[in-house]
Protein backbone atom coordinates (compact mmCIF):
# COMPACT_ATOMS: atom_id res chain seq x y z
CA UNK A 1 0.00 0.00 0.00
CA UNK A 2 2.68 2.45 1.04
CA UNK A 3 4.90 1.49 -1.87
CA UNK A 4 2.04 2.02 -4.34
CA UNK A 5 1.47 5.46 -2.84
CA UNK A 6 5.17 6.24 -3.13
CA UNK A 7 5.42 5.13 -6.76
CA UNK A 8 2.36 7.13 -7.82
CA UNK A 9 3.38 10.29 -5.94
CA UNK A 10 7.01 10.12 -7.04
CA UNK A 11 6.06 9.55 -10.69
CA UNK A 12 3.56 12.43 -10.55
CA UNK A 13 6.13 14.76 -9.03
CA UNK A 14 8.72 13.92 -11.68
CA UNK A 15 6.21 14.30 -14.53
CA UNK A 16 5.15 17.64 -13.04
CA UNK A 17 8.79 18.68 -12.77
CA UNK A 18 9.35 17.93 -16.46
CA UNK A 19 6.18 19.92 -17.15
CA UNK A 20 7.48 22.96 -15.24
CA UNK A 21 10.70 23.01 -17.22
CA UNK A 22 9.34 22.21 -20.68
CA UNK A 23 5.95 23.98 -20.83
CA UNK A 24 5.82 26.82 -23.33
CA UNK A 25 3.30 29.00 -21.50
CA UNK A 26 4.05 30.15 -17.92
CA UNK A 27 0.50 29.23 -16.86
CA UNK A 28 1.10 25.60 -17.80
CA UNK A 29 4.34 25.68 -15.82
CA UNK A 30 2.49 27.01 -12.79
CA UNK A 31 -0.13 24.26 -12.99
CA UNK A 32 2.58 21.62 -13.34
CA UNK A 33 4.22 23.13 -10.26
CA UNK A 34 0.94 22.61 -8.42
CA UNK A 35 1.05 18.90 -9.33
CA UNK A 36 4.62 18.69 -8.00
CA UNK A 37 3.76 20.47 -4.76
CA UNK A 38 0.72 18.31 -3.95
CA UNK A 39 2.43 15.02 -4.79
CA UNK A 40 5.41 16.09 -2.67
CA UNK A 41 2.99 16.72 0.19
CA UNK A 42 1.88 13.09 -0.17
CA UNK A 43 5.51 11.96 -0.04
CA UNK A 44 6.00 14.05 3.11
CA UNK A 45 3.06 12.23 4.70
CA UNK A 46 4.64 8.85 4.00
CA UNK A 47 7.78 10.20 5.73
CA UNK A 48 5.75 10.94 8.89
CA UNK A 49 6.06 14.70 8.39
CA UNK A 50 2.41 15.62 8.86
CA UNK A 51 2.97 19.20 9.90
CA UNK A 52 5.30 20.03 7.01
CA UNK A 53 2.90 18.34 4.57
CA UNK A 54 0.02 20.52 5.76
CA UNK A 55 2.23 23.62 5.55
CA UNK A 56 3.30 22.59 2.06
CA UNK A 57 -0.31 22.58 0.87
CA UNK A 58 -1.31 25.79 2.69
CA UNK A 59 1.78 27.91 2.05
CA UNK A 60 2.98 26.63 -1.32
CA UNK A 61 -0.13 25.45 -3.10
CA UNK A 62 -2.33 28.03 -1.39
CA UNK A 63 -0.26 31.20 -1.27
CA UNK A 64 2.87 31.04 -3.39
CA UNK A 65 1.21 29.47 -6.40
CA UNK A 66 -1.63 31.99 -6.34
CA UNK A 67 0.99 34.75 -6.26
CA UNK A 68 2.68 33.20 -9.28
CA UNK A 69 -0.62 33.04 -11.16
CA UNK A 70 -1.37 36.67 -10.25
CA UNK A 71 1.95 37.86 -11.65
CA UNK A 72 1.56 35.73 -14.78
CA UNK A 73 -1.83 37.30 -15.45
CA UNK A 74 -0.48 40.75 -14.58
CA UNK A 75 2.38 40.57 -17.04
CA UNK A 76 0.23 38.53 -19.43
CA UNK A 77 3.40 37.42 -20.96
CA UNK A 78 4.36 37.80 -24.52
CA UNK A 79 6.49 34.73 -24.66
CA UNK A 80 10.21 35.41 -25.17
CA UNK A 81 10.87 31.73 -25.84
CA UNK A 82 9.23 32.03 -29.24
CA UNK A 83 12.15 34.05 -30.55
CA UNK A 84 15.15 31.98 -31.61
CA UNK A 85 17.79 31.80 -28.91
CA UNK A 86 21.01 33.74 -29.26
CA UNK A 87 22.68 31.08 -27.16
CA UNK A 88 25.44 28.59 -27.99
CA UNK A 89 25.27 26.20 -30.89
CA UNK A 90 24.47 22.52 -31.14
CA UNK A 91 27.95 21.21 -30.30
CA UNK A 92 28.15 23.30 -27.12
CA UNK A 93 24.75 22.00 -26.06
CA UNK A 94 25.73 18.38 -26.70
CA UNK A 95 28.97 18.68 -24.72
CA UNK A 96 27.17 20.46 -21.86
CA UNK A 97 24.46 17.80 -21.82
CA UNK A 98 26.94 14.92 -21.73
CA UNK A 99 29.03 16.54 -18.96
CA UNK A 100 25.93 17.40 -16.91
CA UNK A 101 24.49 13.91 -17.29
CA UNK A 102 27.79 12.34 -16.27
CA UNK A 103 27.97 14.56 -13.19
CA UNK A 104 24.42 13.65 -12.16
CA UNK A 105 25.12 9.94 -12.65
CA UNK A 106 28.30 10.21 -10.58
CA UNK A 107 26.58 12.02 -7.71
CA UNK A 108 23.63 9.62 -7.80
CA UNK A 109 25.97 6.63 -7.74
CA UNK A 110 27.99 7.99 -4.80
CA UNK A 111 24.96 9.01 -2.74
CA UNK A 112 22.99 5.85 -3.35
CA UNK A 113 25.96 3.61 -2.58
CA UNK A 114 26.36 5.44 0.70
CA UNK A 115 22.68 5.06 1.51
CA UNK A 116 22.36 1.38 0.60
CA UNK A 117 20.66 -0.42 3.43
CA UNK A 118 19.66 2.82 5.16
CA UNK A 119 16.49 2.15 7.10
CA UNK A 120 13.90 4.12 9.01
CA UNK A 121 14.91 4.76 12.57
CA UNK A 122 12.36 3.82 15.23
CA UNK A 123 10.55 6.98 16.32
CA UNK A 124 8.43 7.91 19.28
CA UNK A 125 4.69 8.21 18.83
CA UNK A 126 3.70 11.66 17.59
CA UNK A 127 6.80 12.14 15.42
CA UNK A 128 6.17 15.03 13.03
CA UNK A 129 2.79 16.07 14.39
CA UNK A 130 2.12 19.79 14.93
CA UNK A 131 2.51 19.24 18.69
CA UNK A 132 6.00 17.76 18.54
CA UNK A 133 7.26 20.13 15.83
CA UNK A 134 5.79 23.10 17.68
CA UNK A 135 7.42 22.09 20.94
CA UNK A 136 10.78 21.83 19.19
CA UNK A 137 10.18 25.16 17.47
CA UNK A 138 9.60 27.02 20.73
CA UNK A 139 12.45 25.40 22.66
CA UNK A 140 15.50 24.43 20.62
CA UNK A 141 14.78 26.58 17.55
CA UNK A 142 13.27 29.65 19.17
CA UNK A 143 15.96 32.08 17.91
CA UNK A 144 15.70 31.04 14.23
CA UNK A 145 11.94 31.13 14.65
CA UNK A 146 12.01 34.77 15.76
CA UNK A 147 14.46 35.61 12.98
CA UNK A 148 12.06 34.00 10.50
CA UNK A 149 9.39 36.39 11.77
CA UNK A 150 11.68 39.37 11.16
CA UNK A 151 12.51 38.00 7.70
CA UNK A 152 8.83 37.74 6.84
CA UNK A 153 8.29 41.33 7.96
CA UNK A 154 11.20 42.49 5.77
CA UNK A 155 9.68 40.52 2.90
CA UNK A 156 6.30 42.22 3.34
CA UNK A 157 7.85 45.70 3.38
CA UNK A 158 10.07 44.93 0.40
CA UNK A 159 7.14 43.54 -1.55
CA UNK A 160 5.06 46.66 -0.94
CA UNK A 161 7.90 49.06 -1.77
CA UNK A 162 8.96 47.24 -4.93
CA UNK A 163 5.45 46.52 -6.14
CA UNK A 164 4.12 50.06 -5.68
CA UNK A 165 3.24 51.87 -8.89
CA UNK A 166 5.74 54.64 -9.66
CA UNK A 167 4.35 57.99 -8.52
CA UNK A 168 3.44 60.51 -11.15
CA UNK A 169 5.14 63.85 -10.66
CA UNK A 170 3.23 66.03 -13.10
CA UNK A 171 -0.02 66.73 -11.17
CA UNK A 172 1.91 67.78 -8.04
CA UNK A 173 3.88 70.46 -9.85
CA UNK A 174 0.94 72.01 -11.65
CA UNK A 175 -1.21 72.16 -8.56
CA UNK A 176 -0.16 75.53 -7.16
CA UNK A 177 0.32 77.44 -10.40
CA UNK A 178 -2.36 76.72 -12.97
CA UNK A 179 -1.88 79.91 -14.99
CA UNK A 180 1.75 79.33 -15.65
CA UNK A 181 1.02 75.88 -16.95
CA UNK A 182 -1.67 77.20 -19.21
CA UNK A 183 0.68 79.90 -20.49
CA UNK A 184 3.50 77.53 -21.21
CA UNK A 185 1.15 75.15 -22.92
CA UNK A 186 -0.34 77.83 -25.19
CA UNK A 187 3.13 79.19 -25.90
CA UNK A 188 4.14 75.91 -27.43
CA UNK B 1 6.98 -4.18 1.43
CA UNK B 2 8.36 -0.82 2.49
CA UNK B 3 10.03 1.71 0.25
CA UNK B 4 13.79 2.09 0.74
CA UNK B 5 14.73 5.60 1.82
CA UNK B 6 17.28 5.85 -0.98
CA UNK B 7 14.36 5.97 -3.42
CA UNK B 8 13.23 9.21 -1.80
CA UNK B 9 16.73 10.62 -2.15
CA UNK B 10 16.75 9.60 -5.81
CA UNK B 11 13.46 11.45 -6.42
CA UNK B 12 14.91 14.47 -4.63
CA UNK B 13 18.05 14.35 -6.78
CA UNK B 14 16.06 14.12 -10.02
CA UNK B 15 13.79 17.01 -9.02
CA UNK B 16 16.82 19.14 -8.14
CA UNK B 17 18.41 18.40 -11.50
CA UNK B 18 15.16 19.29 -13.30
CA UNK B 19 15.00 22.58 -11.42
CA UNK B 20 18.61 23.41 -12.18
CA UNK B 21 18.02 22.60 -15.83
CA UNK B 22 15.05 24.96 -15.85
CA UNK B 23 17.09 27.78 -14.32
CA UNK B 24 19.82 27.34 -16.93
CA UNK B 25 17.73 26.73 -20.02
CA UNK B 26 14.53 28.76 -19.79
CA UNK B 27 14.40 32.45 -20.69
CA UNK B 28 11.08 33.48 -19.14
CA UNK B 29 11.93 34.90 -15.72
CA UNK B 30 8.72 33.49 -14.20
CA UNK B 31 9.61 29.95 -15.22
CA UNK B 32 13.11 30.44 -13.85
CA UNK B 33 11.51 31.34 -10.52
CA UNK B 34 9.33 28.25 -10.62
CA UNK B 35 12.40 26.12 -11.29
CA UNK B 36 14.03 27.61 -8.21
CA UNK B 37 10.93 26.60 -6.23
CA UNK B 38 11.35 23.09 -7.63
CA UNK B 39 14.93 22.97 -6.35
CA UNK B 40 13.92 24.24 -2.89
CA UNK B 41 11.22 21.58 -2.69
CA UNK B 42 13.58 18.81 -3.65
CA UNK B 43 15.95 19.91 -0.89
CA UNK B 44 13.03 19.84 1.54
CA UNK B 45 12.25 16.27 0.49
CA UNK B 46 15.86 15.29 1.19
CA UNK B 47 15.75 16.95 4.62
CA UNK B 48 12.56 15.12 5.55
CA UNK B 49 14.00 11.81 4.32
CA UNK B 50 17.09 12.23 6.49
CA UNK B 51 14.93 13.25 9.44
CA UNK B 52 13.07 9.96 9.03
CA UNK B 53 16.31 8.05 8.61
CA UNK B 54 17.79 9.33 11.86
CA UNK B 55 14.54 9.60 13.78
CA UNK B 56 15.46 13.22 14.49
CA UNK B 57 12.94 16.06 14.33
CA UNK B 58 15.57 18.71 13.45
CA UNK B 59 15.33 17.89 9.73
CA UNK B 60 11.64 18.75 9.75
CA UNK B 61 12.39 22.04 11.48
CA UNK B 62 14.94 22.91 8.79
CA UNK B 63 12.34 22.10 6.15
CA UNK B 64 9.99 24.52 7.91
CA UNK B 65 12.57 27.31 7.75
CA UNK B 66 13.26 26.55 4.09
CA UNK B 67 9.53 27.01 3.50
CA UNK B 68 9.61 30.43 5.20
CA UNK B 69 12.64 31.59 3.21
CA UNK B 70 11.06 30.33 -0.03
CA UNK B 71 7.91 32.34 0.66
CA UNK B 72 9.89 35.54 1.26
CA UNK B 73 12.05 34.88 -1.79
CA UNK B 74 9.02 34.51 -4.03
CA UNK B 75 7.41 37.71 -2.74
CA UNK B 76 10.52 39.83 -3.21
CA UNK B 77 11.50 38.17 -6.49
CA UNK B 78 8.09 38.60 -8.09
CA UNK B 79 7.89 42.23 -6.93
CA UNK B 80 11.29 42.87 -8.53
CA UNK B 81 10.06 41.14 -11.67
CA UNK B 82 6.97 43.34 -11.85
CA UNK B 83 8.98 46.55 -11.46
CA UNK B 84 11.52 45.33 -14.03
CA UNK B 85 8.67 44.66 -16.41
CA UNK B 86 7.33 48.17 -15.81
CA UNK B 87 10.70 49.66 -16.70
CA UNK B 88 11.71 47.49 -19.63
CA UNK B 89 8.56 45.77 -20.92
CA UNK B 90 10.19 42.35 -20.97
CA UNK B 91 10.36 39.18 -18.89
CA UNK B 92 13.22 37.72 -20.90
CA UNK B 93 16.24 37.09 -18.68
CA UNK B 94 18.54 37.36 -21.70
CA UNK B 95 17.44 40.93 -22.31
CA UNK B 96 17.98 42.08 -18.72
CA UNK B 97 21.63 42.96 -19.29
CA UNK B 98 21.95 46.50 -17.93
CA UNK B 99 25.25 45.71 -16.19
CA UNK B 100 26.75 44.20 -19.30
CA UNK B 101 30.05 45.79 -20.25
Amino acid sequence: MESVLFVVAAALSLVGGVGVVTARAPVHSALSLLVVLVSLAVLYLTLLAEFVAVLQVIVYAGAILVLFLFVIMLLHAHNPELRPSSGPGRIHRAVAGVCGGALVALVAFAVLRELRGAAEAPVAAGFGTPQSVGRELFTTFVLPFELAGVLLLVGIVAGIVLGKAPERRAPERTEGRPEEVRLSRSGR
Amino acid sequence: MTVPLSAYVLVSLLLFVLGGLGVLVRRTALIVFMSIELMLNSVNLAFLTFARMHGDLSGQLVAFFVLVVAAVEVVVGLAMLVSLFRAHRTVDVDEMDLLRG
